[in-house]
């Protein structure tokens, strides 16, 4: 009884960290249609954003989650504008500038914080489940996660915001007859991805230590995410995410951390395959 | 469109020669091989994505597969000529096998580089945790993260105590390079070759022309595995010892870059990008004052930014422009698809 | 007894709840030409790519030549020996027009016999002066040129054309009204179009397409002057 709540939060909890470190490629690749390699290393500058704050003496939760992802927003508003914005439209391009930008980022981070791993402990301990330790870390991610869906949900289906933001990414050019710079939206919408990215980052930077390569163990799995989800946004990024943290999990249980990632690559090989247009391309067409 | 030797082809002969005669008196031959084995590397990718069109964000996983092949082969054989032999065919397999999964399936550009991307990280988490006893081919161990040393490296056919190294095997590399060049420039001159072209620039018109497209593209693939194999083998044999670090994420970026900035859609251009950053990498490694990863990010970036067809064709059209008869450009039809490149280039 | 080149029975595509085509039967006779028309989103195209085998009927047959190709790959279709050239011309834009046209011929004939043909073709097209150019470069109405070209060398014994007069020129019309009568000399052609003046000059049987199924297959004069036909280009309620 006490495992198998053990086993259903550890379930939740790897849906929901899968969901929060796609969130911000999500954000950028379904609105924009821009594939960001450099994704990982934003969640990279989110977890150095963090931990250099909280260095400084702020409260972990502000900087987590307001400080890195202002911080990681605002270095992806100046990528959008010196880079980005004359690549659109160009999806390989921009998968290969946006490469080139992580690497940049990487060796940034290496000479500014130096090789050897930083990190700060979780701020919410543990707590026992019957015979079982349940971090308590795990829960809040999940509640993140999950105030994020919800959050993003609302945001775009019912602000008027969301709306122009949902129109110009369908229709750039009726949107800026209609008096809407889609230059602006872009911005905006490359500005919230960013900060996504930040988030994520700096929320998952208590659990690791952090080294400037760190971004490389995400942005895999995240891509992935991302595209097997397919056009909806949000209903995409729940379905992949929700598969592919179930099947990570049960090999992980069942035999090894290093199978439970394999397998989630080798399912995700497997979707790609059989639904190119990704899980949103076939089922739930039409959600948001 | 001639398939017989043309001046080029004899020009290039005799640049290739004095080139392998000169080179070592400015760079070791040590570092020299590697160069020339990453320009095979090169090559690989530039003939399938160049001219094929097939955008393959793991060609990694050949090379790396054709080392390990090459290493395991080579401590159950205690010889090199059959090891050389498989490396060449596992990658090629290994990518017939992905080549009829993703072409049959109607996949499209992104969706294949995707797959490709995870087929590396499969194999690099793979191989990275194999470092237990039971991780064993025949006799080899495949030692996980730590990889595979101590193997048998090459030798003269049959006579496994005539070890083939330093610069004897600068000069093996060398030669194999040449081989290739002219290899993928035959091929590309043969029906299959164009073909293969036409596929890039219109899929559905080639078949619509009656050609089997899926098929063609696996043949393709394949080759290019297993240059990208062969490769993967001399590396083996130049530093005689296989890590799973020649699988991962970031050898499969340095290939791609090597194309886009020597130039995607000529034989010389992702040959000459991958010695000329190899090398720089390796001058820049040998110093501190900026990290070297900064530098190849922003190479790439402004590549991207403002040279997308890569240093060949931009010299190439400098020369043409400076010193050919038809020096207007006509239509000023500027394209800047990533999918151009002459069956000449 | 002439022989039926290609037939459909009961030729049905359905998308979710559209029906694009709707039982269709259609027969063409050995070095017929045939013109579909029909007002927009009649389902002349939708039949045209489920013959050429772009999509796969969800249900009825395609036969040619008393073979069954429903469901086969475009390629394996144009193995047979079909010419096709589709709406939206499907030319090697980075090629020259020779190499375009090689690449054709070169399917069914070895490589030098191949550009000998496309050499042939170049000059009856007119295309001798742009032999060289990439297609990329070249106005609309060459390309599509070149597209016939392309689709002649092989000497088919089935031509389908979807729009073929789209963007050209009357120079170019005229040109192209010639070839096509040529070519019904060893194929059997079939034309989608809206180009009634070209489609008078090529002067032959056509068949009206409306709502996805045929509403009527004649001599082009009948056809032109039957009242229900006018009325649903017209939009009348027939």
């Amino acid at each position: 009884m006490d495992l198998s709540f053990v086993i259903l939060v550890e379930i939740f909890y790897a849906i929901a960290s899968l969901a929060l470190i796609s969130a911000g490629l999500a954000v950028v690749f379904g609105m924009m249609k821009v594939i960001n390699l450099a994704h990982g290393e934003f969640m990279m500058m989110g977890g150095y954003a963090t931990i250099t704050a909280v260095n400084l003496g702020i409260n972990v939760f502000v900087a987590m989650l307001i400080v890195a992802p202002l911080i990681v927003g605002v270095i992806g508003l100046v990528v959008e504008r010196l880079v980005i914005r004359h690549l659109y439209g160009r999806l390989v391009d921009t998968m290969l500038a946006t490469w080139g930008l992580s690497l940049f980022f990487i060796g940034m981070a290496t000479m500014i914080f130096g090789n050897t791993t930083t990190s700060i402990t979780t701020p919410i301990t543990g707590f026992a489940v019957g015979n079982y330790q349940i971090n308590g870390y795990n829960f809040f991610i999940i509640f993140v996660s999950v105030a994020l869906m919800i959050s993003m949900y609302v945001l775009l289906k019912t602000t008027r915001l969301g709306l122009i933001a949902r129109g110009t990414m369908q229709r750039s050019d009726i949107a800026a007859a209609l008096g809407y710079s889609p230059d602006r939206i872009y911005m905006a919408t490359f500005f919230c991805g960013s900060a996504l990215s930040g988030l994520a980052g700096a929320i998952l930077a208590p659990l690791v230590g952090l080294v400037p390569t760190s971004g490389g163990a995400y942005i895999a799995k995240a891509f992935i995410t991302v595209i097997a989800g397919g056009p909806s946004l949000i209903t995409g990024l729940i379905s992949s995410s929700g598969l592919f943290g179930v099947v990570n999990q049960i090999f992980t249980f069942g035999i090894s951390p290093v199978f439970g990632e394999m397998a989630l690559l080798v399912i995700a090989v497997l979707l790609l395959r059989l639904l190119p247009e990704g899980v949103t391309g076939k089922f739930f067409k039409g959600k948001m | 469109m001639s398939s017989s030797w043309g001046k080029q082809d004899v020009a290039a002969i005799i640049v290739a020669l004095v080139l392998m005669w000169s080179m070592p008196s400015l760079i070791s031959t040590y570092t020299l091989t590697v160069l020339i084995i990453y320009g095979m590397l090169g090559l690989s990718l530039g003939l399938i994505w160049g001219f094929g069109g097939i955008l393959c964000f793991g060609q990694a996983a050949f090379f790396g597969l054709g080392a390990y092949t090459y290493a395991i082969a080579a401590i159950n054989m205690g010889e090199s000529t059959i090891p050389m032999f498989l490396a060449v065919i596992v990658p090629a397999l290994f990518a017939a096998f992905l080549g009829v999964m993703m072409f049959y399936g109607r996949l499209t550009d992104v969706y294949l580089g995707v797959i490709t991307l995870v087929v590396t990280l499969i194999l690099f988490k793979f191989v990275n945790s194999t470092a237990g006893p039971q991780y064993v081919i025949g006799e080899a161990r495949l030692g996980g993260f730590n990889g595979i040393p101590g193997f048998h490296t090459l030798n003269i056919p049959g006579q496994p105590e005539a070890y083939i190294w330093g610069d004897a095997l600068y000069y093996v590399c060398a030669a194999a390079l040449l081989f290739l060049y002219f290899f993928v420039t035959w091929l590309l001159r043969t029906s299959f070759g164009r073909i293969a072209v036409g596929i890039r620039e219109n899929e559905t018109r080639v078949s619509l022309m009656g050609y089997d497209v899926r098929a063609r593209k696996t043949i393709l693939f394949s080759i290019g595995a297993a240059i990208a194999g062969l490769a993967g083998a001399f590396f083996a044999n130049w530093s005689e010892i296989v890590t799973p670090g020649l699988f991962s994420l970031g050898q499969s970026a340095e290939i791609i870059i090597w194309c886009i900035v020597g130039g995607l859609g000529t034989r010389f251009g992702p040959i000459i990008g991958a010695a000329s950053l190899a090398y720089l990498k390796f001058l820049l490694g040998q110093q501190s004052l900026i990290d070297n990863t900064l530098i190849t990010g922003i190479i790439l970036v402004l590549f991207v930014l403002f040279l997308p067809k890569g240093i060949v064709p931009a010299v190439s059209s400098l020369l043409k422009i400076s010193f050919g008869r038809r020096a207007i450009r006509k239509f000023g039809n500027r394209r800047t698809s990533r999918r151009v490149g002459k069956i000449n280039g | 007894m002439v022989e039926t080149v290609l037939e459909t029975t009961g030729l049905t595509m359905r998308f979710g709840g559209v029906v694009a085509s709707n039982n269709v039967n259609f027969s063409l006779k050995a070095r017929e030409l045939r013109c579909l028309i029909g007002p927009n989103g009649a389902g002349k195209s939708t039949f045209f790519k489920c013959v050429i085998g772009l999509h796969t009927p969800t249900e009825g047959q395609v036969f040619m030549r008393g073979q069954e190709t429903t469901g086969w790959h475009p390629h394996e279709i144009a193995s047979l020996g079909v010419g096709i050239k589709t709406q939206v011309p499907n030319v090697m834009d980075g090629l020259t027009v020779f190499e375009n046209i090689w690449m054709a011929g070169r399917r069914f004939m070895p490589s030098k016999e191949a550009s000998r043909k496309a050499h042939e073709i170049i000059d009856r097209l007119a295309l001798g002066s742009i032999a060289k150019a990439e297609l990329g470069r070249l106005a609309h109405g060459e390309r599509q040129r070149v597209e016939l070209g392309l689709v002649a060398v092989a000497d088919p014994w089935l031509v389908l054309l979807d729009e073929p007069a789209a963007g050209m020129t009357a120079e170019d019309v005229d040109r192209m009204s010639t070839i096509l009568h040529e070519l019904t000399r060893t194929a059997a052609v079939v034309i989608v179009e809206h180009d009634m003046k070209f489609i008078r000059s090529i002067a032959s049987t056509v068949t009206v397409f409306h709502q996805g199924a045929v509403l009527m297959e004649d001599h082009v004069d009948k056809v032109m002057s039957d009242p229900v036909v006018r009325n649903v280009y017209l939009g009348k309620k027939v």
